[in-house]
């Protein structure tokens, strides 16, 4: 095909799919309307069980079933990535350079990097209080350690981020959360349901019986993911290299 | 104009298609796929927007005291974003291996399979 050819077809397609979606979204209850029967019931739930972040309460007691497959999405991703991106046959491993860093730029990022992954960890701590939570909080803290890449280089950031160390945990805490699902069957209720725990004082850490321990498992293993991925993206940017030495 | 939102989503979509279709380079075309897929989350959003509402958080507002958007679709919007840069992460590392084995990323040049 042409591209000519691909053109017309494309615009045929496109203007046929624009007037059909133009029309579904005119059948679509308006917008800010206050008709949201599953948002109102949704929100009784959370209040209910003590959860004052809502949204984690949908993620993590509601619809915590989905949640396990959005983490199963996550997990196979790393594997297909990390299968990708491996060292084939014809390719060598070089050790990287040191690098020259302005000042500025590592004085400040050095600085940063601190208070960066202690707010990942807020977040994902906090998770079933205020807005974020395990997923938000793990890519904060996984890519605030890449901060000592940008302020030193990337020998640095290698003797602090063990990747054989976050493949693990990465499959510990998906784990977890299936264990955490598991215990409520022990106790004899449905899996993943949020009865194990009792649901604590509104608006406390220790509040929304499961959601916190399934939150941060979450956030551990978006965090061991994001620097697992980043890992093997970097490990070809800077190490892996082919047998006559270019990249 | 109460369905602006929406017809925002669909600019956004339709408008990530056509990069799709025309790529020249699938580093662009994985990009475009993003665009594509962000035109879901204005979607959902718009969906449960309420007017007036503010975040379904109680951490800092007594519940019932003001109106709040639905908490559902922000759920839904979360799983939205977490996919899409799983699948971002996937496509790109095939892209990789693409340029590494053909030495090309145009897709109009990756025309023949070869093993």
């Amino acid at each position: 095909m042409t591209r000519g050819v691909r053109l017309i077809v494309l615009a045929l397609g496109g203007a046929g799919l624009a007037a059909l979606l133009v029309a579904a979204c005119l059948d679509l209850p308006g917008f800010g309307g206050t008709w949201h029967p599953y948002g109102d019931r949704a929100v009784e739930a959370s209040l209910s069980r003590r959860t004052a972040n809502a949204i984690a309460s949908v993620n993590f007691d509601q619809r915590a079933f989905d949640t396990l497959g959005e983490m199963s999405i996550l997990f196979a991703s790393v594997v297909g990535t990390v299968v990708l991106l491996r060292q084939t046959r014809d390719e060598k491993r070089g050790k990287p350079e040191p690098e020259e860093v302005a000042l500025p730029v590592r004085r400040y990022a050095l600085i940063v990097l601190p208070v960066a992954v202690l707010s990942g960890l807020y977040v994902i701590a906090h998770g079933q209080l205020s807005p974020g939570g395990g997923f938000q909080g793990g890519v904060v803290a996984a890519t605030a350690l890449h901060l000592l890449y940008l302020g030193a280089d990337y020998r640095a950031l290698e003797r602090v981020r063990p990747v054989g160390l976050f493949e693990v945990g990465d499959a510990l805490a998906a784990s977890a959360y299936v264990v955490t699902g598991l215990a409520a069957v022990l106790a004899g209720t449905a899996f993943l349901a949020n009865t194990l725990l009792p649901y604590g004082t509104f608006n406390t850490l220790a509040s929304g019986g499961t959601v916190p321990l399934l939150n941060a498992a979450i956030g551990m293993e978006v965090a061991c993911a994001a620097v697992v991925l980043l890992a093997r993206f970097l490990d070809q940017a800077v190490e892996i290299e082919k047998e006559n030495g270019e990249r | 104009m109460t369905v602006l939102p929406y017809l925002v989503a669909v600019w956004i979509f339709l408008i990530g298609c056509y990069g799709l279709a025309t790529s020249r380079n699938l580093i662009h075309a994985v990009g475009c796929l993003a665009v594509c897929q962000s035109a879901t989350y204005v979607l959902l959003l718009a969906v449960g927007y309420r007017d007036g509402g503010t975040a379904p958080v109680y951490s800092d507002i007594k519940p019932g005291s003001r109106p709040v958007v639905d908490p559902v679709v922000q759920a839904l919007t979360l799983t939205d974003v977490v996919v899409g840069a799983t699948v971002t992460a996937l496509l790109l590392a095939l892209v990789m291996q693409v340029s590494k084995r053909h030495g090309t990323v145009d897709p109009d040049e990756l025309r023949e399979l070869r093993g």
